[in-house]
């Protein structure tokens, strides 16, 4: 249990997915103009994280990893070659089934993710972390709690972000600066706050 | 529109970073080194160079309703090209940018040119705007690399530059040049330098 849990604050802070490995940065940026468009962004990638990276973590299991179709009686076969094209397949799939739920049972949730449940495909932070889950070697259970954690740690991070460009419209920013720029600039800051949490062993 | 303005002009005026706002996910992580900034430009020339071309090859017979999924994996088969030539000939390189290449997949620039150029106009000139888009992520890329591994350990692609102070030298390295937060402030300044160039960029 333990073992999960730090794993978990791991993946929400230390190894913070958009600010300190700069996954979903697209999206991260251009999405975060207000707090409550990036609120449904942000609930919307941890769904689609807890489901995708334990999906993919079965598919490398049982399908792709070296040896890994033993069950079905073949050996000596290794498909990892093909994850890359695998993962994505799977990502795009189940951003289209949850789409498609979501606007059959829920369609108020439906509503107001809107634009950004397709997006989520090209987000890099999903692909990010199932690559990263294949890298570290996660079982399902682990990869279960990364998903979500990581997920979790992402939709902070644009929250705040938000917030605090939402305060920003009030500040005289220099010419050049406006817009992109200062948001750089802002987000470089945060990265240092979220660097006050490298370091430490859980 | 001329073959040279399709180059030239994602360079500076139509930057895909710093304007088009594409492409900043995987572009960040590989600067703190010289030597996978270049290996990193490299493929993200190639690969959306290529899937530019194809798209455009095919897209008199893509319907349109699937054209994302036959775009995705057009891009997806040529970075597992990639990530295999590089596998064989830079493994260490390759090594140590780890996921980074597989996420050119989703690296905005790809797919945003593909749906965005390639999708309306001929192969050669989607190919020529592949290779200038390419060309503009890795100004930016180079800038931020250049600045990170030479203040932040005081060399260009391995080779010692300035002498550390460790090594009885004069230069104290900053080691914040080689923390993530460096690379926002770098590209932040590198947009303010563009923009104050070319004023009609800015926005209100």
């Amino acid at each position: 249990m333990e073992h999960y849990l730090s794993l978990l604050m791991k993946a929400i802070f230390v190894e913070n997915l958009a600010l300190a490995f700069f996954l979903g940065m697209c999206t991260f940026l251009a999405v975060s103009k207000k707090v409550s468009t990036s609120i449904g962004l942000g609930i919307a990638v941890i769904v689609v994280q807890t489901i995708t990276i334990p999906m993919n973590n079965l598919l490398y299991t049982y399908l792709l990893k070296a040896d890994a179709l033993a069950w079905a009686g073949v050996t000596g076969v290794d498909l990892s070659f093909l994850g890359l094209i695998c993962y994505i397949g799977v990502i795009a799939a189940i951003v289209q089934i949850l789409e498609m739920t979501l606007d059959k049972f829920f369609p108020a949730l439906y509503s107001a993710l809107g634009i950004f449940l397709p997006l989520i495909t090209v987000n890099c932070a999903i692909l990010g972390g199932s690559l990263f889950m294949v890298e570290r070697d996660y079982n399902l259970t682990e990869s279960v709690v990364f998903g979500f954690g990581s997920g979790l740690g992402w939709a902070i991070a644009i929250v705040l972000l938000a917030g605090i460009r939402e305060k920003m419209s009030y500040s005289d920013v220099p010419d050049g600066l406006k817009g992109l720029g200062i948001t750089f600039i802002t987000v470089g800051l945060m990265a240092i706050g979220f660097l006050s949490f490298s370091g430490i062993q859980l | 529109m001329s073959i040279k303005k399709n180059l030239i002009d994602p360079i500076f005026n139509n930057n895909p970073i710093a304007l088009q706002i594409l492409g900043i996910c995987s572009a960040l992580a590989v600067t703190t080194k010289l030597e996978s900034v270049l290996v990193m430009c490299l493929a993200v020339i190639v690969v959306t160079a290529l899937s530019n071309f194809c798209v455009s090859l095919i897209r008199n017979n893509i319907p349109s309703s699937i054209r994302i999924i036959v775009q995705m994996t057009i891009i997806a088969s040529l970075v597992i090209l990639t990530d295999q030539v590089l596998k064989a000939f830079v493994y260490d390189v390759a090594k140590s940018m780890s996921v980074y290449i597989g996420l050119i997949i989703t690296n905005c620039i790809v797919m945003g040119r593909a749906e965005a150029y390639a999708m309306k106009n001929g192969p050669v000139m989607s190919l020529i705007d592949g290779i200038g888009n390419g060309l503009g992520y890795s100004i930016v890329l180079l800038f931020v690399g250049v600045f990170r591994e030479l203040l932040g350990s005081g060399a260009l692609l391995g080779i010692e530059i300035f002498k550390l102070k460790n090594a009885g030298g004069w230069f104290q390295p900053d080691g914040m040049f080689l923390l993530s937060p460096m690379a926002f402030f770098l590209i932040g300044f590198f947009i303010w330098g563009v923009r104050t160039w070319k004023p009609e960029q800015v926005e209100h």
